[in-house]
């Protein structure tokens, strides 16, 4: 049997890994705990009969269908900063508003910007400054607020 | 000579598999692009990179210029191959590849320019001593300039649009009465596919046969022509069948006299690179010169076939800057090439006929090449050109390369779409054809006789 304090242990251990489904089985009793990228909720349903196991689960999968990719809409070179010198135009946990510039896609010379489509948070960035980019590619996550 | 280290190729389907065959072989490094629902397209897997440049719509890809030339800054290509189709003659790009410091291999933006306007390269050969069919000088802009034109040459007459190509804005006139609809029409169909509505005026002719001469040039003027090839089966304007030497330039002289034609047209316009000029053959045998092709084209592979020449290779070579190694002597076309261009069609009545390839033979053995873009389990785009294979043949006459095209094209097994290898078989037992005497009217006489 595992304690409540073991369990919470092991989300804490999770949280700072990139695994997203555990499935652990110890003694009969089966544990599953599942994320998405944000762990904002957590539900620990526990359903005690004869022998059936406990579960846990993260609730977090109607966060992530939430969560809007933003991608490059030209072929080009990805800038996460106006310049060289200057910050970037937002880093992860942003708060950025709706039509707020995110990047810059440069091609042929030309510094496009690229705007959020939403009010929100950026949760993740996944490309690197400088890094060249293809059409359709995800370049942002972010979390509508 | 700079030597290429990469180059990205501004294609897609077979030729440019064959762009990168050819690279491969030179040492050179390839860049495909692709459009997102190519992800799956051979071209894509077989470059050593490859760069999405947009949705399927061709305006937002392949022919996306900036988005082609950001693909070549971001992957460092130092050359664009265009392939044919899509930007391969338009001389914006050509120009464009020049000014972002890339080299556009293919001829001169120039070279393009005029090749793309059929009424000035009519005056220009003209003035130069090509044969040309009797017609306008220059261009036709009103009903009254047609008249007048149509009357000189004699009806029956044909309206092209300067811009022309593939039979758009292309009007045969019997006579005076009928000159003004068409004159109208001509125009109009020739604003709406090519956006310009100059025309001209040639004098029709008959039973023709489309003959084409391949030639090279380098930089410092020297041009050889690679031999000729019969392009006659065709169905509105569209190439079904090529084979190379045409069957009915029976005498050497009558060979020599079209292929030297052919040099004396790319001179004319001091044309760069490799090329095609095209005539049209009456049945006296006289020749006129029809339009230069500023691409390689798809037939080229018969060419290649009988002179042992890579067309390709010799392409690339001639953009960076190589003169031709070989001299016009060196260059000795042996036995006999048919290509058979299998699109995905219905062979009855010419529907493109996409879809996905559930089970997929090819044929092989003696004599026989395939240039092909598709896998078992591919799925034919709804959105390009309908061809997905060129089966090509040698033979050491006409006689072998027909019984090995129609061995190839027996082997050749392609289920989930319907192609046009049922036609080509058709083709292949016609007593014309087997003869060789047939005209450009070849298919639609075929289809009649059928229907």
């Amino acid at each position: 049997m595992m304690e409540i304090e073991d369990l919470k242990e092991l989300i804490e251990l999770l949280r700072d890994t990139d695994i997203t489904d555990l499935q652990l089985e110890k003694n009969g009793t089966k544990i599953r705990i599942r994320r998405e990228r944000l762990l904002s909720s957590i539900e620990v349903p526990t359903q005690k009969a004869s022998g059936v196991s406990e579960k846990i689960s993260v609730e977090t999968e109607k966060e992530a269908q939430r969560l809007i990719t933003v991608t490059s809409p030209i072929v080009g070179t990805f800038y996460r900063a106006p310049s060289p010198e200057a910050e970037p135009f937002v880093e992860v946990n942003s708060v950025v508003k709706k039509g707020q510039v995110l990047c810059i896609i440069e091609a042929m010379k030309l510094m496009n910007e690229i705007e959020s489509e939403v009010d929100g948070a950026v949760v993740k960035i996944l490309v690197e400054n400088g890094q060249p980019v293809e059409y359709g590619e995800p370049l942002f996550l972010i979390e509508p607020m | 000579m700079k030597q290429f280290k990469k180059i990205l190729i501004a294609n897609r389907g077979e030729i440019s598999i064959r762009i990168i065959r050819a690279c491969r072989d030179l040492g050179i490094k390839t860049v495909a692009v692709y459009s997102d629902i190519e992800k799956e397209s051979l071209h894509r897997k077989l470059a050593d990179e490859a760069v999405c440049i947009g949705p399927a719509n061709v305006m937002q890809s392949y022919l996306n210029i900036p988005a082609i030339l950001s693909a070549a800054e971001i992957t460092d290509s130092d050359a664009i191959h265009p392939g044919y189709g899509f930007l391969s003659e338009n001389y914006h790009f050509a120009e464009a590849c020049v000014t972002s410091g890339l080299t556009f291999i293919g001829p001169t933006p120039e070279n393009i320019r005029l090749g793309g306007d059929k009424a000035k390269a009519r005056q220009i050969m003209k003035r130069k001593g090509v044969p040309v069919v009797p017609g306008s000088d220059g261009p036709i802009v009103s009903e009254e300039m047609a008249l007048k034109a149509a009357k000189k040459v004699g009806f029956p007459i044909v309206l092209k649009a300067s811009a022309g190509g593939g039979g758009h804005g292309m009007k045969i006139v019997k006579e005076e009465k009928d000159i003004e609809q068409a004159f109208y029409m001509a125009q109009r169909e020739a604003l709406t596919a090519f956006g310009n509505s100059e025309l001209y005026v040639e004098k029709y002719i008959p039973n023709v046969r489309h003959i084409e001469v391949q030639i090279m040039s380098d930089n410092k003027g020297n041009v050889v022509h690679l031999g000729d090839r019969d392009c006659s089966i065709q169905r509105r304007h569209q190439k079904l069948l090529e084979e190379s030497p045409s069957p009915v330039l029976s005498t050497e002289k009558f060979r020599k006299r079209i292929g030297e034609l052919g040099v004396k047209a790319a001179r004319a316009i001091k044309y760069k690179n490799v090329g095609t000029v095209e005539f049209i053959v009456d049945a006296e045998g006289n020749i006129y010169f029809m339009e230069i092709n500023t691409r390689i084209q798809v037939e080229h592979p018969v060419t290649e076939t009988v002179t042992g020449i890579d067309i390709i290779k010799e392409q690339i070579k001639l953009a960076a800057g190589l003169p031709l190694e070989l001299k016009q002597n060196q260059i000795k076309p042996a036995g006999h090439a048919i290509e058979c261009r299998i699109n995905a069609e219905d062979p009855e009545r010419f529907i493109p006929s996409p879809g996905k390839i559930t089970f997929l033979a090819v044929p092989g053995g003696p004599g026989v090449r395939l240039d092909a873009a598709i896998y078992c389990g591919y799925v034919v785009p709804t959105h390009y050109d309908s061809l997905i294979a060129k089966l090509i043949v040698h033979g050491k006459d006409r006689t072998e390369a027909i019984a090995r095209m129609r061995r190839a094209l027996d082997e050749f097994i392609i289920d989930g779409v319907k192609t046009t290898i049922p036609f080509h078989k058709k083709v292949l037992n016609n007593p014309d054809f087997l003869k060789g005497e047939f005209n450009t009217d070849f298919v639609e006489k075929l289809n009649s006789i059928e229907h």
